[in-house]
């Protein structure tokens, strides 16, 4: 490289190499590293924002609720299910344990030792997000007598797993604890 | 940029002679859509529904302007805000009924558009880039509408919002966090009314950047015609105004008795009634639909129930979910390739015998099936039925198209666009130099007779 000379002689050499490339070359990455750095705020603001992240604990009070019944409320602005088994349920539940299953799941892996009949699951389909039927009174269960997606067909049985149709995972159980033998702390 | 014998603006006063010199815009609409514009002259009414289209971009961006004058983007008064519209503002109900329907008769438009555009092969050479910024334009229209279909937030917006964008879990790690990102959240809330509100107003505008390239583009080959051949002569062109700005007219004229007759007649006829049910997170409803538009996709999304599995091993290699939402993107995408896939060099439909019955009885029912099962219950008969239009529907891209195109024999095209049109052309007694066995007669155009900038 030529040092000691300005004009002609410092714009080309022989490798085609210019002093005046290294100006191009700072500038550019600075405004190149300059721009793209300003992607991550404007990508970043579209996460849910703290309030929403904030919401994210909800207590259940399980202690009200009968054998074969179940609630519907939320956690983190979605539909929660709490639902208490009866025994036969419970039955039914484990002797699929080991049969052929998209998502394969033990009833015990889905509720929390001692508590067996207490299933907890996001009421959100793993489809595409619907609210299945199944939780109240009445709604049409499903081919296995858990839940049913009428969006999209898909079958839950009595724990919540995916038995048939379109979804591709069991019915999510959320992180919960038992912070008394009644209540349950979702999240 | 046009044929040799375009005819050239000329301004008349002084005022137009002196506007011309500091801003030609004048001439820039002469060139595109008026007397400077020629055009085949046999176009028939399957090519009205651009410029209608065009009109309802702008139906659209006018209704909609006018209504974020009075629409608030907050889950807490969204419903409210839009019965305020209904109830309140003065003509609120009409233009907001021309807005739902605006979006509607846009799309019958856009499908007519299209299907033209498959019949006649407007996607082959030298018009591919026409057809792909017509699928771009066709994919914001499709975002466009979903979001806007959220905005009032009834049921069927809330649901529509949560199943379309739960479509993004079904990719591999990712799925999850985007869809969260997406929302802003768990579930659709206040976050995601708000973004969707202000994609809804941009888009519009993206949209008509677009479709000025779409117009540019058809510019410099000029439009195709019914026969497919080029425009070889003067003879087979008359001007854009008035020949065409006339025929778009009446057009518009048919179209416009029949939007308003929705508009005032049947306003939600096309609409669901659960969309005036405010939205409730903790309760879906029964059937969950998009708008029709968006049947035969809807269609396709639910065909899959089944996984890909490698046979005998249980090892599945993508979910039905998955599965599904690469189907319906799919069935978009495939048009991209569409130039690639068919390659008979006649574009014409009406010279092309096998091609013509699988369009007529192929596609044609197929979209048909797609459109009325995308509607209907997830559930026997209509998810096999799904299936197999669904399978019919790729087959005809992917499988159909190329083998017609290497094995049909197509008839022979007229010499000339004025010989489709009189039955004879003084060109054709002087010596012919192309071809008209059908092989290259469409395709190949004088060098010299194309269109310059």
């Amino acid at each position: 490289m030529a040092i000691n000379t300005a004009g002609t002689s410092a714009l080309s050499t022989d490798e085609g190499v210019r002093r005046r490339d290294w100006i191009h070359i700072a500038a550019l990455s600075t405004a190149g590293v300059g721009g793209a750095s300003l992607l991550f705020p404007l990508i970043s603001q579209m996460a849910p924002s703290e309030d929403v992240l904030a919401a994210s604990s909800t207590d259940v009070d399980v202690g009200a609720i009968q054998p074969g019944q179940s609630i519907k409320t939320t956690f983190r602005k979605q539909p929660l299910f709490v639902k208490r088994l009866t025994p036969e349920e419970i039955a039914a539940a484990k002797k699929d344990d080991a049969a052929d299953m998209r998502d394969p799941a033990t009833l015990a892996s889905r509720t929390k030792e001692g508590h067996e009949d207490i299933l907890i699951t996001m009421g959100v389909c793993t489809h595409l997000g619907c609210v299945p039927l199944g939780a109240a009174e009445g709604e049409n269960k499903g081919e296995f007598g858990g839940y049913f997606c009428p969006c999209h067909g898909s079958h839950y049985d009595v724990a919540g797993r995916i038995r048939k149709g379109p979804a591709p995972l069991n019915l999510k159980v959320p992180e919960y604890s038992f912070s008394s033998d009644t209540v349950v702390r979702v999240g | 940029m046009s044929f040799a014998w375009a005819k050239q603006y000329e301004p008349q006063s002084a005022f137009t002679k002196w506007l011309d010199e500091k801003l030609p815009f004048p001439r820039l609409v002469y060139n595109a859509v008026g007397a400077g514009y020629p055009v085949p002259r046999n176009l028939n009414y399957m090519w009205n529904f651009g410029v209608l289209a065009g009109f309802c971009l702008m139906l659209q961006i006018v209704t909609g302007v006018v209504l974020a004058m009075h629409y608030a983007a907050n889950q807490a008064v969204a419903f409210g805000t839009v019965e305020h519209i209904m109830r309140n503002v003065n003509y609120g109900w009409m233009l907001r009924y021309a807005h739902a329907n605006g979006a509607s008769f846009f799309f019958i438009v856009i499908y007519l558009h299209i299907f033209r555009g498959f019949f006649y092969s407007s996607y082959k050479a030298p018009r591919e880039m026409i057809w792909l910024l017509g699928v771009v334009i066709f994919l914001l229209m499709m975002a466009t509408a979903f979001m806007g279909y959220v905005l009032p937030w009834g049921q069927m917006s809330f649901w529509g919002a949560q199943v379309i964008t739960g479509l993004f879990t079904a990719i591999p790690l990712v799925g999850e966090p985007l869809q969260v990102w997406l929302l802003g959240g768990f579930a659709p809330d206040n976050a995601a009314l708000n973004r969707f509100f202000s994609l809804h107003f941009l888009l519009p505008f993206v949209i008509a950047g677009v479709v000025i390239l779409h117009i540019w583009a058809l510019h410099i080959p000029g439009s195709s015609n019914p026969t497919g051949v080029e425009v070889k002569q003067e003879s087979d062109t008359v001007p854009f105004h008035p020949y065409y700005t006339a025929k778009d007219g009446f057009g518009l004229g048919v179209f416009m008795i029949l939007f308003t007759t929705m508009v005032f007649f049947l306003p939600n006829a096309l609409g669901h009634p659960d969309n005036y049910i405010e939205a409730n997170p903790l309760s879906t409803p029964a059937l969950i639909v998009p708008e029709w538009y968006f049947y035969p996709f809807y269609a396709i999304l639910r065909a899959f129930t089944g996984d890909l599995t490698i046979p005998f091993t249980g090892i599945v290699l993508i979910p039905a979910k998955l599965l599904g939402v690469i189907a319906m993107f799919g069935s978009i995408l495939v048009w991209f390739i569409l130039p690639w896939l068919d390659k008979s060099p006649v574009r014409s439909g009406h010279y092309r015998p096998l091609f013509r019955k699988f369009f007529w009885f192929g596609l044609i029912p197929t979209m048909a099936a797609l459109f009325y099962l995308g509607g209907a219950h997830a559930e026997e008969p209509y998810i096999m039925l799904s299936q197999i239009f669904t399978a019919y529907y790729f087959m005809h891209f992917l499988v159909i198209l190329p083998i017609i195109s290497q094995i049909e024999v197509p008839k022979p095209l007229p010499f000339s666009i004025t010989e489709a049109v009189l039955g004879k052309d003084k060109a054709v007694e002087a010596p012919r130099a192309g071809t008209v066995d059908g092989t290259d007669a469409g395709t190949a155009t004088d060098g010299s007779l194309q269109p310059a900038e």
